[in-house]
């Protein structure tokens, strides 16, 4: 095995400028999608961190048919205290649960004073809120000093709604909104802080404290339109999900409809969608990976072959068995292989550090100087490098096949 | 007791319509340590011969034994063994690898063809190539030597795995009548030094007379044998 590896060596040596185009070409098609897996992923998790970190959590509940009509915010699709207590007894016994946040979600008039415009509230508990969306501080571009982040009678407004109605934190503004009975009331706010908005539904909602919707709605008792839960690892939410649906899909009404619907961030939100993309373009980078290894060897091989039909009638006359020939070529195929994948993987760590240290930002919809932090995983490597020498040494069977396979005779001749 | 034993030994190549008669029925024995020669005119069926004693090329009658083996009925994977162990080859065009040492080159069919521990195979080699007077040269590439030293270096090649029986089909050809003279000489130095039997085609009469057993092909038969070393 070694002696075949070492003249295979050696024949590759023999056409130096070849065996270099060659071996650059695989190399190149691998730093390209190394890079582009570490990057689309960097992107990737950092977008849907966001979301799932500042804005939706990983999986929501709320009562059946209320994300059917959560553009108007029904306050008549609210789930009440005996079903909450359900929800929560639920997930509090769900170990992959690691917190939840209960909402209650309206929308108010928003007065400034002088102008009044509509404004989408999240009522929240604080605590609870901040413990389940823990990016949620960080969206605050501007807040009060030395306060908690939302107490009673504090309201935090998304910042292109600060803008637009020249409001800043300390302002006092005012909340009108109309109850389900039709009865409106109003009660006035101070500004606590101005949230960043971020891409995807429910990323340009203002919060307020729990209690104060309460007040401003007449509630009495518990209402809640959504729970938004956080998992320990995004990689259970299938599980997850799967076991919540089956837990709370099976509790029904007197007319026996289900109350409860649960959705993950990926039904919830498009940007979903921009991940599938991601993953597809990955899709077709690594099928043009593959054409790229597979033509540019089986051409070098092609011509290998054809090249040493002498040297091959030469060795199969002196005793060299078929099987051995066979592996002669293959071992080339997979020698360039090697070398091609060593070199693109040490240069796409090499422009992944260099990536990291550029210290490279970007801007997603609202969101502005994002960084991006490249970084790929042994575990994303190895597949590709198996798959880029498997598809070489796929490449130089047909070739080397022919090589094993010819007349010794003709062979010979043909010099 | 003989090396090869060929009886009513036929070969006709079939190529579509065409049917070619290039052996037509010889029958010959060669004895262990012969140095032999098969001559005749171009297209008399030289090469044809040697390709079957060498396993090369199966004959479409007659019988064939070489070390008491019929070989016509070998497949190819059993040909290659066979020509592996018992079989070396010297080339007209001498047919070393390029990309291999002078050394390497004679070291190969030990690692590729048998599998020699290494030591045996540094003591081998290093007695073939002062035995074939390559020793200052083993570090050379087959480009960086004259034809006859590449000559030598097949022949020594041929003998490393010490076979039974070297074949070579026009050895001299492509070298001047002075080196041709040398190769054959060495060749037979080789039989008397090793005891392997040389069988060797030509059809210069002036390297013919070096052999001790001299067959005349002649339309794919059998013309003449000349024994004893008559000419040597
Ligand atoms: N593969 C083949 N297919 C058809 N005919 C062949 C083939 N090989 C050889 N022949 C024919 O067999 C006959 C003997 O050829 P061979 O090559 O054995 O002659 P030779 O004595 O070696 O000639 P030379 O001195 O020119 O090498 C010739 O008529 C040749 O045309
Ligand atoms: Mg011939």
């Amino acid at each position: 095995m070694r002696n075949i590896i070492k003249i295979a060596a050696k024949n590759l040596l023999r056409y130096k400028r070849r065996t270099l185009l060659t071996t650059a070409l695989i190399a190149l098609g691998v730093v390209s999608v190394l890079l582009f897996i570490a990057v689309s992923g960097s992107f990737k998790s950092l977008m849907i961190g966001q979301i799932t970190d500042s804005v939706m959590g990983h999986v929501q509940i709320h009562r059946k048919g209320y994300v059917a009509s959560i553009d108007s915010l029904p306050l008549n699709r609210n789930l009440n205290a005996k079903q909450m207590a359900k929800v929560e007894e639920i997930l509090r016994a769900e170990p992959a649960v690691e917190s939840f946040t209960l909402r209650l979600r309206l929308g108010a008039m928003f007065s400034n004073f002088t102008e009044t415009t509509n404004i989408r509230l999240n009522a929240v508990v604080p605590e609870d809120e901040f413990r389940a969306m823990p990016l949620l501080a960080s969206r605050l571009s501007e807040k009060k000093a030395g306060e908690e982040l939302l107490v009673p009678g504090g309201v935090l407004i998304p910042a292109l709604l600060a803008k637009g109605m020249q409001v800043t934190v300390g302002d006092t503004v005012v909340l009108v909104a109309t109850n389900r009975d039709g009865s409106v009331n109003g009660k006035p706010f101070t500004v606590h802080g101005v949230l960043d908005g971020i891409s995807g539904p429910g990323g340009r909602d203002g919060a307020i404290h729990l209690d104060d919707a309460k007040e401003l709605l007449r509630i009495s008792g518990v209402e809640i339109s959504e729970i938004a839960v956080r998992l320990k690892d995004i990689d259970d939410l299938p599980a997850v999900t799967a076991l919540l649906e089956q837990q709370l899909g099976g509790l029904t009404n007197k007319e026996g409809q289900p109350v409860f619907e649960v959705h993950t961030w990926e039904k919830l939100s498009p940007f979903y969608n921009i991940a599938k993309m991601i993953d597809l373009m990955t899709l077709f980078i690594k099928v043009m990976l593959v054409a790229i290894v597979l033509v540019s060897i089986m051409n070098v091989m092609i011509m290998a072959v054809y090249e040493r039909i002498g040297e091959i009638g030469t060795i199969a006359a002196i005793g060299t068995t078929p099987g051995k020939i066979l592996a002669l070529f293959l071992a080339e195929g997979f020698l360039l292989a090697i070398v091609g994948t060593a070199t693109g993987t040490v240069i796409s760590l090499l422009a992944i550090a260099a990536l990291n240290s550029a210290a490279i930002t970007f801007n997603f919809g609202m969101q502005t100087g994002l960084l991006l932090q490249p970084a790929i995983s042994v575990g994303q490597i190895a597949p590709i490098l198996a798959m880029v020498i498997f598809i070489s040494v796929l490449a130089s069977l047909q070739p080397a096949w022919k090589a094993a396979k010819m007349d010794p005779i003709a062979a010979l001749r043909h010099v | 007791m003989s090396l090869v034993e060929a009886k009513r030994l036929e070969k006709t190549y079939v190529s579509g319509e065409v049917q070619v008669q290039a052996i037509r029925g010889v029958d010959f024995t060669i004895a262990p340590g012969s140095f032999v020669s098969f001559v005749g005119p171009s297209g008399s069926g030289k090469s044809t011969l040697l390709n079957m004693i060498g396993c090369l090329d199966p004959p479409t009658g007659g019988t064939l034994s070489i070390a008491d083996t019929d070989v016509s009925t070998l497949s190819r994977k059993e040909g290659a063994r066979f020509r592996g162990e018992h079989i070396g080859f010297v080339f007209q065009d001498f047919n070393l690898i390029p990309v291999l040492t002078v050394y390497e080159n004679i070291e190969y069919p030990l690692l590729m063809v048998q599998s020699w521990p290494q030591a045996e195979r540094k003591k081998r080699i290093s007695q073939v190539l002062a035995a074939v007077g390559m020793a200052d040269q083993a570090q050379k590439y087959p480009g960086q030597i004259s034809g006859g030293q590449k000559q030598r270096v097949a022949v020594a090649r041929a003998l490393i795995t010490n076979p039974k029986l070297v074949l070579a089909d026009e050895p001299t050809a492509n070298l001047d009548r002075e080196t041709a003279n040398r190769i054959i000489a060495l060749m037979k130095e080789m039989r008397d030094e090793f005891g392997t039997t040389f069988i060797f085609s030509t059809h210069d009469p002036k390297v013919v007379k070096n052999a001790e057993t001299i067959f005349t092909l002649e339309d794919g038969a059998l013309k003449q044998t000349d024994t004893g070393g008559i000419y040597a």
